[in-house]
C-alpha cells in the first residue's frame, strides 16, 4: 500500500442513494485494508437540497473533507450537481457523471435556468468525463432503484482496488437484506461497468 | 429481523461508525440504564442507534430540558444515565443543567451536545463549550469516531469521580463523520437506589448556596484532571516555528496541513491544563490555537501571559466550518511563505441555480402554505420544522422564525404591539405537531391567558419531520415504535383555554374549506387554533395514490399549479400572452413527473381547465417498486 490518499467524492441529492455508494465504497476500501473516512454535508437532504459525500482512504487518513482540485474521483448522481463539483476534481482526476436532470423547483417557478447540457460544460472543461444516463438503464432493467449498483460498476474498474471487491461489497449487502435482488444487482453492476469501458474505449 | 452490527458485534471488533453510532456503543458499554433526548440534527441518530441496544431505556421526550431532567432523575437513583441534545436544545434544557452541577450526581450523567458547525440545518452556530464555564463542568471534544469513542466512555467515569455532569462536545463532523472504532465489552451497573438528601437534591437558596464552594473545590480538582487527562497529547515537531494547540475536527485539518510541527491535542478542553499548555509553549516560537469556533482556549491563553505570541481567530475565522483549505493561506501568511496552489478546474458554465431543500411531493404543508400566500393582510408568525420552508418561494408565506415553539410568544407579541400600520392586520402563527408539545403549548396558554388575537395553524402530520419522521406524542408511537397514547390536539387546545367552537380540524388537501376556513378564523378578534391533520409522507404510514398527469391540450400554461410548490411538478415551456386589457403575463407549459408524484389531489384543485386528470393506469399494472 502507498502512502497516497485516494479521495472519491460522491455527488447528487438526497433521496438518490449517494449516500449509500459513499458507504459501500468505504467498506469496499475497508476490506482492502485501508484506513478510511467518510462524511457528507446533508442536514435537509431528505428535502432535494444537495448532498455531497466525501470518501478517504489510504494507510492513513486525518481530515475527512476533500477539498477543491483534490478529488481523484466525482461521481455525479444527476447532471448539474455533477458540474456544480467539477471544480473539487483534480485536474486529471476522473469523472463519472449520471447524465439525469433533476429540476428543482426554483427553476420550475421561473428564477433560475437549468443548463441546458450540463454534461458538455463538465466536457469542456478538458476532464476525463464518462457521462450516460444512468437512471434510464436502471429502469431498462426494471428498477429506478438501481442506478446506485450501475454507477458503482460504472467506476468499479477505475478504483485502485480490483471491481470485484467492491461488486461482493454490493450484494453482500442484498444477501443480507433482499437476497432476491442479488443476480439483479449483479447485472445492473455488469452493465454500469460494460457501458463504462465502451465509453472510455470509445 | 436483520443483524444489528453495531449491537451485536463483540469486543475488539473494528467497525465503520460515525460519531453517533460511536457515542452510542459507548453509551450502552458504561452500563447507562436510561438515555433520553429529542431528535435535532445532528444528534437526531445517537437515540436512534441506542434504541435497539438490550438492557438500557431509551425516549424520545417532549423537548431537551424533559430530556435531560429524566436523565438526572436516572442518577438520582443511582443509574448511569445520558442524554443527547443539539446545541440549541441546551438552551433549553440549560435550566435544570445549570442547577445540577451544583447539586452533583449520583450514576455517572453524561451529555453529548451536537454543535451544528457550518449550518447544516439549524438557525444559528452556538459553541457549546462556553457551558463548560458557565456552568464549572468538564469538557471532552473528540476529533474522530474512535474518540468519541472512548471519551463518552470515559466521561461517565470522570462524572462519577468528580460528582459532575460531564459534556462530550461533538460538531457535524463528529456526528456524521464515518470512521474506524474498536468497540469494547459491556460494564455491568446496577442502580444504586435513590436516597434521599435534601441538603443535595432540594436546591432551596439554603442548599444551593452550601453546595457552591463544594462546586468550586471541584473546579480545582478537575484542573488537576485535565493536567494528567490521556486526552491531552502532545505531539513533538521538528519545525518549532508554530506549536498548534488545537481540539475537536480541527486537529485533523491541521495535523494534515502541518505534519512536522509541534501541536498540543486538547481532549479535555475545560478545564484547561495550563501547565500542559506553559511548557509546550516554551518549546515553539509562537502559539497558533485552531478551533471551532469561537476562541474560547485563545482567550485563556491570551489570558495567562505565555512567553510567547498567540494568534487564532486574528488569522482564522470564528464563524464556519474550518478545512485545510482554509486553515492552510492563514498559516502560510504567518510563516510568510506562498501558500502552494491547488490547481482548480474552473468550468466556463455561468453560476448555477441554487438547490434549496424544498417541501417534499404532496406534502401536507403544500396545501398550507398555497393557501396563505392567498390570503391577504396577514402577518405570519413561524416556528421551526419543515414549514419554515414556508418562507421561501413560491409561497414566501412565514415572516418570522427565531426558536423552538416561538411562533405563538411572538404572534402575541405582533398583535399586543401592533402599530398604526398593523390596525388592519390578522396575526397568524404556524406550528408543527412536535415542536407545539416541545415549546409551543405553553406560548398558547398565554395568548388564550392573555386574550390574544391570533389565529394558530396547527399543523399536525404525526412525526418530526425535518429530523427524518421520528415518533413523538402526537404520533402515538414511541422511540421503539410501540403504541402508546396518542395526544388528541383538539382536547388539548380547548384544555389551553381556546374556545371549543374556535378549534377547527381541517384537510389541508381540500383546499377551498382550508382557504374558507382561515379567512373565516383571522376575521374573529379570538383565538383561534385550526388543525390541519394529514400525515407526513415520507412516513411509513402514508397511503400513496396513483399518479397525476397534465393533457397538454388543455394547460393554458396559467402557471397557478406551480405555486403549489411541489416538485413533482415542471416546465415544458415557456411564452407570453398579451391579454385584452393590453397586459402581457407570462405563461409557463407543465408536466408531472410520474415517477415523484404520489396522487395527492392538491394540483389539480389549483387548475381552472381542469388539465391535470388522473394518470390512466397501465394494462399490467405498476413496477415502480422493487
Amino acid at each position: 500500500m502507498d502512502d497516497k490518499t485516494t479521495n472519491i467524492l460522491v455527488v447528487g441529492i438526497g433521496g438518490l442513494g449517494v449516500m449509500t455508494a459513499a458507504e459501500i465504497l468505504a467498506e469496499a476500501a475497508i476490506n482492502q485494508g485501508y484506513d478510511v473516512k467518510k462524511t457528507e454535508v446533508a442536514g435537509m437532504a431528505q428535502r432535494g437540497g444537495v448532498v455531497s459525500s466525501h470518501v478517504r482512504f489510504g494507510k492513513k487518513v486525518l481530515s475527512p473533507v476533500i477539498t477543491k482540485g483534490t478529488a481523484d474521483f466525482l461521481i455525479g448522481f444527476e447532471a448539474a450537481e455533477s458540474l456544480r463539483w467539477t471544480p473539487y476534481l483534480r485536474p486529471n482526476g476522473v469523472a463519472l457523471v449520471n447524465d439525469m436532470k433533476i429540476v428543482p423547483p426554483v427553476v420550475s417557478v421561473g428564477l433560475y435556468d437549468y443548463p441546458t447540457n450540463p454534461v458538455d460544460e463538465i466536457y469542456k472543461s478538458g476532464l476525463s468525463v464518462t457521462a450516460f444516463d444512468a437512471g434510464a438503464v436502471a429502469n431498462d432493467l426494471g428498477n429506478p432503484k438501481l442506478v446506485n449498483t450501475v454507477m458503482l460498476g460504472a467506476v468499479s474498474d477505475k478504483l485502485p482496488f480490483p471491481a470485484e471487491v467492491l461488486k461482493s461489497c454490493i450484494l453482500d449487502r442484498f444477501r443480507a437484506k433482499k437476497p432476491k435482488l442479488v443476480t439483479l444487482n449483479d447485472t445492473a453492476f455488469e452493465t454500469g461497468r460494460r457501458i463504462a469501458a465502451e465509453k472510455s474505449g470509445g | 429481523m436483520l443483524e444489528n452490527r453495531l449491537v451485536n458485534a463483540p469486543a475488539g471488533t473494528r467497525l465503520l461508525l460515525s460519531g453517533n453510532e460511536a457515542t452510542a456503543r459507548a453509551v450502552w458499554e458504561a452500563g447507562t440504564r436510561v438515555a433520553a433526548a429529542y431528535p435535532g440534527t445532528p444528534s437526531t441518530e445517537i437515540l436512534e442507534n441506542l434504541a435497539p441496544f438490550p438492557d438500557i431505556y431509551t425516549e424520545w421526550s417532549v423537548n431537551e430540558k424533559v430530556s435531560l431532567e429524566v436523565a438526572i432523575g436516572a442518577s438520582l437513583a443511582g443509574s448511569r444515565s445520558y442524554c443527547a441534545m443539539k446545541h440549541v436544545g441546551m438552551n433549553v434544557a440549560s435550566d435544570a443543567l445549570m442547577t445540577q452541577t451544583l447539586a452533583g450526581v449520583v450514576g455517572g450523567l453524561v451529555i453529548s451536545i451536537a454543535d451544528d458547525v457550518g449550518f447544516s440545518s439549524s438557525q444559528n452556530e452556538q459553541d457549546s463549550r462556553f457551558w463548560g464555564r458557565f456552568g464549572h463542568l468538564p469538557i471532552l471534544e473528540p476529533a474522530d469516531s474512535q474518540e468519541t469513542y472512548e471519551m463518552t466512555l470515559a466521561a461517565f467515569e470522570i462524572s462519577e469521580t468528580y460528582d459532575t455532569p460531564v459534556i462530550v462536545r461533538m460538531t457535524t463532523r463528529i456526528c456524521h463523520v464515518k470512521a474506524m472504532v474498536t468497540v469494547g465489552k459491556k460494564i455491568e451497573k446496577t442502580a444504586a437506589g435513590f436516597k434521599p438528601d435534601p441538603a443535595r437534591w432540594v436546591m432551596v437558596p439554603g442548599a444551593a448556596k452550601r453546595q457552591l464552594p463544594k462546586m468550586l473545590e471541584r473546579d480545582g480538582k478537575l484542573k488537576i484532571a485535565s493536567e494528567q487527562s490521556p486526552f491531552n497529547i502532545l505531539e513533538d515537531g521538528s519545525d518549532k516555528r508554530i506549536g498548534f494547540i488545537t481540539s475537536g475536527p480541527a486537529y485533523m485539518h491541521v495535523r494534515e496541513s502541518y505534519p512536522d510541527m509541534p501541536l498540543l491535542k486538547l481532549g479535555f478542553t475545560h478545564p484547561l491544563p495550563m501547565e500542559v499548555i506553559r511548557k509546550f509553549s516554551q518549546q515553539v516560537e509562537k502559539i497558533v490555537v485552531v478551533e471551532e469556533t469561537e476562541p474560547l482556549v485563545e482567550g485563556e491563553l491570551n489570558g495567562a501571559k505565555l512567553s510567547v505570541p498567540i494568534h487564532g481567530k486574528d488569522i482564522l475565522p470564528a464563524t464556519d466550518e474550518l478545512s485545510p483549505a482554509v486553515i492552510k493561506p492563514a498559516i502560510d501568511s504567518l510563516l510568510g511563505i506562498k501558500t502552494e496552489v491547488v490547481q482548480v478546474v474552473e468550468t466556463p458554465a455561468a453560476p448555477l441555480f441554487p438547490r434549496p431543500p424544498t417541501m417534499c411531493s404532496a406534502c401536507p404543508h403544500l396545501g398550507v402554505f398555497y393557501t396563505l400566500s392567498r390570503v391577504r393582510n396577514i402577518h405570519i408568525s413561524g416556528d421551526i420544522g419543515c414549514y419554515t420552508l414556508g418562507a421561501g418561494q413560491p409561497w414566501e408565506a412565514l415572516d418570522t422564525t427565531i426558536s423552538m415553539g416561538a411562533s405563538m410568544g411572538i404572534a402575541l407579541g405582533l398583535d399586543k404591539g401592533r402599530g398604526e400600520s398593523d390596525s388592519n392586520k390578522a396575526i397568524v402563527a404556524v406550528i408543527g405537531d412536535s415542536t407545539f408539545l416541545h415549546m409551543g403549548m405553553q406560548g398558547l396558554l398565554d395568548i388564550t391567558y392573555n386574550r390574544g388575537n391570533v389565529t394558530v395553524l396547527l399543523l399536525d402530520n404525526r412525526a418530526v419531520g425535518m429530523t427524518g419522521g421520528q415518533e413523538n406524542p402526537g404520533s402515538g408511537r414511541d422511540l421503539q415504535g410501540d403504541e402508546t397514547p396518542r395526544v388528541d390536539f383538539a382536547k388539548l387546545v380547548e384544555a389551553l383555554g381556546v374556545a371549543p367552537e374556535r378549534v377547527k380540524t381541517v384537510d389541508p388537501y381540500q383546499l377551498p374549506e382550508l382557504f374558507k376556513t382561515i379567512r373565516q378564523e383571522v376575521k374573529i378578534p379570538e383565538p383561534s387554533v385550526i388543525i390541519t391533520d394529514q400525515p407526513c409522507v415520507l412516513i411509513d404510514h402514508y397511503i400513496q395514490k396513483p399518479a397525476f398527469t397534465v393533457v397538454d391540450d388543455k394547460c393554458t400554461g396559467c402557471g397557478n399549479c406551480l405555486d403549489v410548490g411541489c416538485p413533482a411538478i415542471l416546465v415544458t415551456k415557456r411564452g407570453k400572452e398579451v391579454k385584452p386589457n393590453g397586459q402581457e403575463v407570462d405563461l409557463a407549459f407543465v408536466r408531472i413527473e410520474t415517477a415523484a408524484c404520489t396522487g395527492c389531489d392538491l394540483c389539480p384543485k389549483t387548475c381552472a381547465p381542469d388539465a391535470i386528470v388522473p394518470l390512466p393506469l397501465p394494462e399490467k399494472g405498476c413496477t415502480t417498486h422493487g
